[in-house]
């Protein structure tokens, strides 16, 4: 149900600093609007980001309703060994999805 | 029918009267009137509430250490057409070794409903201190970035953003 994608460049070598893109796919209700009818809609965003490379956590995010629906983060990463990429969003209403991607270092 | 026609066409002026006193305060056009005394470039400046939330979001944030201004890099657009998605960058100026590297950054708005927007929290793993995302901005307003180092010290930098469209005023 719920899509979330990490972007890494296409060739890494070791010992790079390499951008990592991360998008999941998020309304970010911000609980300060009002529908027509002056009803106030509840807010409902991600709250917190990790990123682990193999098992350690090298970058995490804490979000508050100013950040744009479909959260963006674009972060620095020291390509130091092959193996995984993990990323995790956490919200709102049990919000929960996890995303890997592989590294390969050449 | 006429009598339901003359109805319909009063409703009609009066509904978009409605709308345009909307818009005109939409527009902040007191504001505008008042903010003519100062710089021109800058809308008023905010209620005693809001910058008393402000000056609590980097209390919270700093503990109440002294923030020196310098080593932070935040990029904003100069003329923000819709404030619902604005792309901010952040780069510090940091070795981000072992030993020396920035811990924290936190960006704070100045006349948002809420001032927090976003805390990064990095490590000396990210090899240099580069953030980026999207935020929400909505007014004319300046945004400050404070970072945290890992010797204690904490440092900001700042932008000036002009919002013609603002986030968080449209009902669905």
């Amino acid at each position: 149900m719920s899509r979330a994608l990490i972007s890494l460049p296409p060739q890494i070598r070791k010992g790079e600093i390499i951008e990592v893109k991360a998008l999941a796919a998020h309304d970010m209700e911000t609980g300060f609007r009002h529908t027509q009818t002056g009803v106030p809609i509840p807010r409902n965003i991600i709250t917190d980001f990790t990123c682990s490379y193999n098992g350690a956590e090298v970058f995490s995010a804490q979000l508050h309703p100013a950040i744009a629906a479909n959260p963006f983060l674009a972060f620095s990463v020291l390509a130091s060994e092959s193996g995984t990429i993990t990323c995790k969003w956490t919200g709102d209403n049990g919000f929960a999805v996890t995303e890997s991607v592989a590294i390969n270092v050449a | 029918m006429n009598l339901n026609r003359k109805k319909y066409r009063t409703a009609s002026r009066r509904t978009f009267l409605t709308a345009a006193g909307v818009l005109l305060a939409a527009a902040g056009v007191p504001a505008a009137l008042a903010q003519s005394a100062s710089s021109p470039a800058r809308s008023a400046p905010p209620p005693q509430s809001v910058l008393a939330a402000r000056v609590a979001a980097i209390r919270r944030v700093t503990g109440g250490a002294a923030v020196n201004k310098g080593r932070v890099k935040l990029e904003l657009p100069e003329l923000v057409d819709n404030g619902n998605s604005v792309s901010l960058s952040v780069r510090v100026d940091s070795p981000m070794s072992a030993s020396d590297y920035v811990k924290a950054i936190h960006v704070i708005t100045e006349k948002n409903p809420q001032p927090d927007v976003v805390t990064f929290r990095l490590s000396p793993r990210c090899g240099r201190a580069l953030v980026s995302t999207r935020m929400r901005l909505a007014d004319t307003q300046t945004v400050l970035a404070i970072c945290e180092m890992s010797d204690g010290t904490f440092w900001s930098g700042s932008a000036d953003a002009v919002v013609t469209l603002a986030a968080c005023l449209e009902e669905i």
